[in-house]
């Protein structure tokens, strides 16, 4: 089995009397997409500067790219987007990609190809000796995103990187995430638009107040947890019990019966055998939970807006 | 390497870039001229009073050239500490910092790759400014002070000092409170001189020592003292008639007290970025 991107164990970070991140344990797969979710001030960035090197921990293990945290051979094969992200206003698009492929040691003529390859892929060839002040926010976050694709990294960091961007951009990131997939890079994601990560996320992990609290896999053979609904001809109360075999928390609301259930292979077995027990089958219906949903119900009441 | 030489040549395009060189070109061409104007009256009023001797002419030309550089000094101290007093910090704030500090480069390269290339920016500045005082006094007086080349390493010293104590102290103090420390530690170790200058001539110890400890806390006066000091006539030294001609003047040991200052202070903002979350 190949060795995980970022293999994190009890990583914790405290700035005087405050503690910014409790415990980060987590691990991210070669190629996987990778969602890291939770509110605002739950010690998302903090996380992610402790994995890039820019913020030392206090506490704790974690090796990125098989390599202990900050390291520069393992620095080389990352990409990186941070939210709010400013660069040198005074550079042009160009200027600035040739600056960071420098920086990164990509060799000149690669750079050179790689800048043009880039800027055609975020739609700025046209744009690209404008002075980076004059260009629009969703301009600024593209340029960003090319700037961290960069060098062929194995491992790229996106900080909200659909922030600032219109319906148009936000297609591009979505693209440009299944093109890193196909290339079997690994990207970790940082976003509060849930239904982006439903949509491009292999799987999420959950941060609540500086720890990882959840787990929960997204790609479509994994798919998890979905809500059955049944709507049943007369049947003994006995029932409940019996359903506990196909899945948790079997319970009777509004008439109908529900259950939630891991994998949806289990639905036709769930039928076959409601038939085989003499019961009335008038509907069943499944239905995956939100990305949204697991999210409240993950984060818990006690939260408030951040 | 590459990091450091590349975030040295980002620091000088920068420069160019935002015209920050361009401004400090043009009001460096403004003074230089307006210092020719009176450099050329001067000198046509001193050839023209037949009654002074030669050691005479030469030693008021001495004086005006030395105030030229004096005014040099003062626009290359504001330019050692205002050109990079947010370069560290500034770009800590912004966020710039993350994005080159996540490149596969050793932090420590960034440093000093932003502090040789405001160095090189203040010590070019300084060469032109003080050689352009030079170039007037040589062609319109022609006339030249004594050991320019160790005065103006010594000017060039200055400025160093004062670029790295802006760039160390970007590490871990807000553009504005950095300014106001290295401003202020200049202001100390200014006043700290004219104590002890004050303290020598009238013979009492105590504002002698207290200024010695005002230069030992922040040298970077006294490399200016010493400087004024070298770039004049023996005669002129020993007349003390001019604000240059200093009584207490500063010894080689303060050279080695401000270098090794430098260093100290290049490795402590070294080891304070090195550790420090961005």
């Amino acid at each position: 089995m190949t060795a995980p991107v970022i293999e994190t164990h009890g990583l914790r970070k405290e700035f005087g009397d405050k503690v910014a991140v409790a415990e980060l344990s987590l691990e991210v797969r070669p190629g996987e997409i990778f969602g890291f979710l939770g509110p605002n001030g739950a010690g998302k960035t903090t996380s992610l500067k402790m994995l890039l090197g820019l913020v030392r921990p206090t506490a704790g293990a974690a090796r990125v790219l098989e390599r202990p945290l900050g390291d520069r051979r393992a620095r080389a094969r990352i990409g990186f987007l941070p939210e709010h992200f400013r660069f040198q206003d005074w550079l042009s698009g160009r200027e600035l990609l040739e600056l960071h492929g420098r920086l990164g040691g990509v060799p000149a003529a690669r750079r050179r190809a790689q800048t043009d390859e880039l800027l055609a892929r975020v739609d700025l060839l046209d744009a690209a000796h404008r002075r980076l002040r004059d260009y629009s926010k969703g301009m600024l976050q593209r340029i960003g995103l090319a700037q961290a694709l960069l060098g062929e990294p194995k491992l790229v960091f996106l900080d909200e990187p659909t922030s600032g961007l219109d319906p148009l951009g936000r297609r591009l990131v979505r693209d440009l995430i299944g093109e890193l997939r196909a290339r079997g890079v690994a990207v970790f994601l940082n976003s509060h638009l849930l239904g982006e990560v439903e949509q491009t996320c292999d799987r999420v992990v959950f941060l609540k107040q500086g720890r990882t609290v959840h787990e929960l896999p997204l790609a479509a053979a994994e798919a998890a947890a979905l809500t059955v609904e049944l709507r049943l001809g007369p049947h003994p109360p006995a029932l409940l019990a019996d359903l506990a075999r196909f899945g948790r928390c079997p319970r009777e609301e509004d008439g109908l019966v529900r259950l939630e259930v891991e994998r949806d292979d289990v639905l036709p077995e769930l039928s076959r055998w409601l038939v085989g027990q003499g019961l009335a089958l008038y509907e069943l219906r499944s239905q995956r939970k939100s990305l949204e949903t697991w999210f409240l119900e993950v984060m818990g009441e006690d939260q408030r807006p951040g | 390497m590459r990091g450091f030489l590349t975030v040295a040549r980002l620091t000088a395009h920068e420069a160019v870039r935002r015209r920050i060189l361009h401004a400090a070109l043009v009001c460096g061409a403004a003074f230089l001229v307006l210092y020719g104007i009176g450099f050329h009256f001067v000198e046509r009023d001193l050839r023209a009073h037949g009654a002074l001797s030669m050691l005479q002419r030469a030693m008021m030309l001495d004086f005006f050239v030395l105030a030229g550089l004096y005014a040099v000094d003062f626009l290359c101290v504001a330019t050692s500490v205002l050109l990079p007093v947010d370069s560290v910090s500034g770009e800590i704030a912004s966020g710039v910092m993350q994005t080159l500090a996540a490149r596969p480069i050793r932090r420590a390269e960034i440093l000093l790759g932003k502090w040789a290339g405001h160095l090189a920016l203040v010590l070019a500045y300084m060469l032109v400014m003080a050689g352009g005082v030079l170039a007037i006094a040589r062609l319109m007086g022609h006339f030249t002070p004594p050991q320019v080349v160790p005065g103006l390493a010594l000017i060039g010293l200055e400025c160093a000092l004062l670029v790295t104590l802006s760039i160390a102290g970007g590490t871990r103090f807000a553009t504005i409170t950095n300014g106001l420390i290295v401003l202020g530690l200049h202001g100390l170790a200014f006043i700290g001189n004219w104590v002890e200058q004050i303290g020598a001539i009238a013979g009492n110890d105590a504002a002698r020592n207290v200024g010695t400890v005002a230069s030992l806390v922040m040298p970077s006066e006294s490399l200016w003292q010493l400087a004024a000091w070298l770039m004049q006539s023996p005669v002129m030294r020993g007349l003390h008639a001019t604000p240059f001609a200093t009584a207490s003047t500063p010894s080689g040991a303060m050279v080695l007290w401000a270098a090794g200052y430098l260093a100290v202070v290049l490795l402590a903002g070294l080891r304070r970025f090195q550790t420090r979350a961005l």
